[in-house]
């Protein structure tokens, strides 16, 4: 592609595959090899019965790259089903990450004031640290990072974002690229 | 053993056999030997035996290409399979339907970096269409059987299977091809309805109309050629074939202008920058073809047909996309043509007609012959000479097959060759794999035992895979290899001549070897033309000739291949001959372009 001046989107998409093994190394391939960018990627299986997982991916590009990327994805021989949840509509994305804080008396205090006004949830707790598990959408957790930051913030663990559209229609329903 | 039990490596004879296969190409090694061993011991399959595994590759291609089958490979594990890569490699880009057996280390060493261990899906997984590992002699059959249906359907490439050495030796159950099916992989063969009606009225309404196609059209099987001729001469338009796509349209029609591209003809190239409507079937608009994007083809409705929902909008954004198998689509395209009772636009046709007349008359393709008996022999007319020669077989017996090495040797073959019917061409397109043509000839002949198969290289390239001629000697072969010898790597000499100041960096093919007595030590025939007038003798008697033959041509080293589209130039800029000044002409950013 030569330069171009469109504007660059962001696209949550939605990969149903074949729970085969490779199958990841295929798709994380694919971006590495043609140069998209993935902002994040989580997978896990969905329906045992079936083999069937799902990816949940974020990517940025202009609406060629991500009509390529959907295109180049459903190309995979082991992917079954490829939807582009921010084109189908509104969607609940959601992430989940747990944070480790560790200090004195007085920060933890503070850290604890923070986390209820974010409700986030301490699942642990030493004299010295607390654990903090918080589910919400990307940016109200990079805003409670922030917060947290001053107050002897020393580990991130988060989810990558899940979605699923609003609405009473499931990701059969929903139109996919191949469709 | 069970009764119903059988090993797994005589599990793999089985199913090839199921699945029609009856020649494989291979060489073995430690981790095949079980197979090797079954195959001893049957008679259904033939194996030809390689002598490098990228060979047995491109031969696999030459015979898919040829015979419209999936072409089988069986290689060891580690050096068997990354041998193997580049030829895979050249099947995905070209998309050619290969099926290619690797031995593996047992399943226990598996990842211990075990003697001859490599990572095989690992390596072949971004050049094959899939690929698997199987870790179960129960799961054998059932692999392959899927491995050749995905090989073979939508845009058809190559699928590797991956079989531990202890797999093999495993005693399991048989399935047969027709309980399996493959779990989601259904690729769309029939064009939108809708896409097609608008498709059909667009071309009904042109004024400045042209076909582009490619070699999905010759993929979708010989019907597909046929369909598309019809079309192509219903409505009276002009047809350009891409190199993977010649022979789709019979070259000797007047509808013919040609390939198109940055080797291709002046008319062709022109038509597709001034057309209204561009009609693309099977074809996707690759580099070579488009030139400058900004400025292909700017006033056009164009229609893409393409089994590969990823090659639509991929380089150029189309106006009509069509995902569907070419057959079919050219087929529902003829239906709607004559059901609505469209006719072209006569004046315009007329007018666009006489226009691309203007352009043929440049005759980009002409070249200069000296035909004193002494004088330096042209490359361009060794091959014209040879498609002479061959032409009242190709005519008469359709059984006249050519493969080509890359460069340009390749170029002026396919400028100069006439296909009038498909799978006769055979050429690494996408890639640019040299070495490719000797193997897939050698590939060719073996499904074509009676035919006339010639191989028209470069001593360049023809150096890359030249050990196949003790394969070729081995099956007696009488594959024919045209060298249109040089002494440089052509291509590279060209654009070092044209875009690097004339500096010959390291293209110069120093130290050849005697390539009649290079025949003889292979026990082929070996011929040699230096002068015009040597020519026509050595064609006759290479053709005459019922073995493998080297026809050393020594050709005029300071041809260059035109005419020729700069990287980064668009189609108007094309360059018809020495005098058209290029050096001033490129730009830099064009430079970048390979």
């Amino acid at each position: 592609m030569p330069p171009t001046q469109e504007p660059i989107e962001r696209h949550t998409i939605a990969v149903l595959v074949d729970n085969e093994p490779g199958v990841l190394a295929r798709v994380i391939g694919l971006f590495a090899g043609r140069g998209y960018n993935i902002e994040s990627l989580t997978v896990a299986e969905v329906d045992a019965r079936s083999q069937r997982s799902r990816i949940t991916l974020v990517t940025r590009g202009t609406r060629m790259i991500v009509e390529q990327i959907k295109a180049q994805l459903d190309r995979l021989v082991p992917v079954d089903r490829v939807t582009d949840l921010t084109d189908e509509g509104p969607c609940v994305e959601r992430e989940l990450a747990l944070l480790k804080v560790r200090g004195g008396r007085e920060d933890l205090v503070q850290t604890l004031r923070i986390s209820d006004f974010f409700g986030a949830r301490m699942v642990d707790s030493s004299n010295e640290s607390f654990v903090f598990e918080i589910t919400g959408e990307t940016a109200q957790i990079d805003a409670f990072i922030h917060m947290l930051e001053p107050y002897g913030l020393c580990e991130v663990s988060r989810t990558g974002v899940l979605a699923v559209a609003k609405g009473p229609l499931g990701i059969g329903d929903l139109q996919a690229v191949s469709e | 053993m069970s009764e119903t039990q059988m090993t797994g490596a005589e599990i793999v004879l089985k199913a090839l056999v199921d699945q029609g296969v009856d020649v494989v190409f291979g060489y073995p090694g430690g981790a095949v030997l079980p197979i090797y061993d079954a195959l001893h011991q049957q008679n259904h399959l033939r194996h030809v035996l390689v002598r490098h595994e990228q060979g047995a590759v491109h031969a696999a291609e030459g015979y898919a290409r040829s015979t419209g089958k999936v072409g089988v490979v069986l290689v060891t594990s580690g050096p068997g399979a990354t041998n193997a890569v580049t030829g895979l490699t050249d099947a995905l880009m070209d998309s050619i339907p290969i099926v290619c057996l690797t031995g593996q280390v047992p399943t226990h060493l598996i990842g211990n970096d075990a003697f001859q261990e490599c990572d095989t899906t690992g390596i072949t997984r971004p050049c094959t269409k899939h690929n698997y590992l199987v870790k179960d002699v129960n799961h054998v059959a059932r692999t392959l059987h899927e491995a050749f249906y995905v090989a073979r359907s939508g845009r058809p490439g190559p699928v590797v299977v991956d079989l531990p050495k202890d797999i093999q030796f495993a005693a399991g159950e048989y399935t047969p091809p027709e309980a399996v099916t493959h779990k989601t992989y259904r690729p769309k063969l029939s064009g939108d309805a809708e896409a097609l009606e608008a498709a059909v009225e667009a071309m009904a309404n042109a004024k400045r109309p042209i076909f582009y196609t490619g070699g999905g059209i010759i993929n979708a099987g010989p019907e597909a050629s046929d369909l598309l001729t019809e079309l192509v001469r219903e409505t009276g338009y002009p047809c350009t074939n891409t190199l993977m796509g010649l022979g789709a349209f019979p070259a000797s029609d007047p509808q013919f202008l040609g390939m198109l591209g940055m080797h291709g003809t002046y008319e062709a190239n022109l038509a597709m920058y001034h057309c209204d409507v561009m009609i693309n079937i099977g074809a996707r608009f690759d580099d070579r073809v488009t030139g400058k994007l900004s400025e292909f083809s700017p006033n056009s409705t164009k229609i893409h047909v393409d089994i590969d929902p990823s090659s639509i909008n991929k380089n150029v954004r189309v106006d009509i996309p069509i995902v569907g198998d070419a057959r079919t689509v050219v087929k529902r395209m003829l239906e709607i043509w004559r059901a609505r009772r469209y006719k072209p636009d006569a004046a315009a046709l007329r007018a666009w007609w006489n226009q691309i007349q203007v352009w043929r008359d440049r005759r980009s393709l002409s070249f200069h012959q000296d035909m004193d008996a002494g004088a330096i022999i042209k490359p361009q007319h060794a091959i014209k000479r040879l498609a002479q020669m061959t032409a009242e077989r190709a005519q008469t017996r359709n059984d006249v097959f050519i493969t080509t090495e890359v460069g340009q040797h390749q170029m002026w073959a396919a400028q100069h060759i006439p296909f009038d019917r498909p799978n006769r061409w055979m050429t690494s397109g996408g890639l640019g794999t040299m070495g490719y043509g000797f193997p897939a000839a050698i590939g060719v002949q073996m499904g074509h035992p009676d035919a006339l198969v010639i191989d028209v290289a470069g001593e360049a390239s023809f150096m890359m895979n030249l050990q196949e001629l003790s394969t070729a000697a081995q099956y007696r072969l009488p594959v024919k290899v045209f060298i249109t010898n040089n002494h440089w790597m052509g291509m590279v000499r060209q654009w070092q001549e044209l875009l690097h100041g004339e500096r010959y960096s390291e293209s110069y093919m120093d130290s050849l070897p005697d390539f009649v007595k290079l025949a003889g030590a292979f026990g082929a025939v070996g011929l040699r033309a230096t002068k015009v007038g040597e020519l026509d003798d050595v064609i006759a008697e290479m053709i005459a000739t019922d073995r493998t033959v080297i026809a050393d041509i020594h050709v005029d080293q300071n041809e260059n291949c035109f005419p020729m589209i700069p990287g980064g130039k668009a189609h108007y800029e094309i360059l018809l001959g020495p005098g058209d000044g290029l050096q001033e002409a490129t730009p830099e950013d064009g430079m970048v372009l390979v």
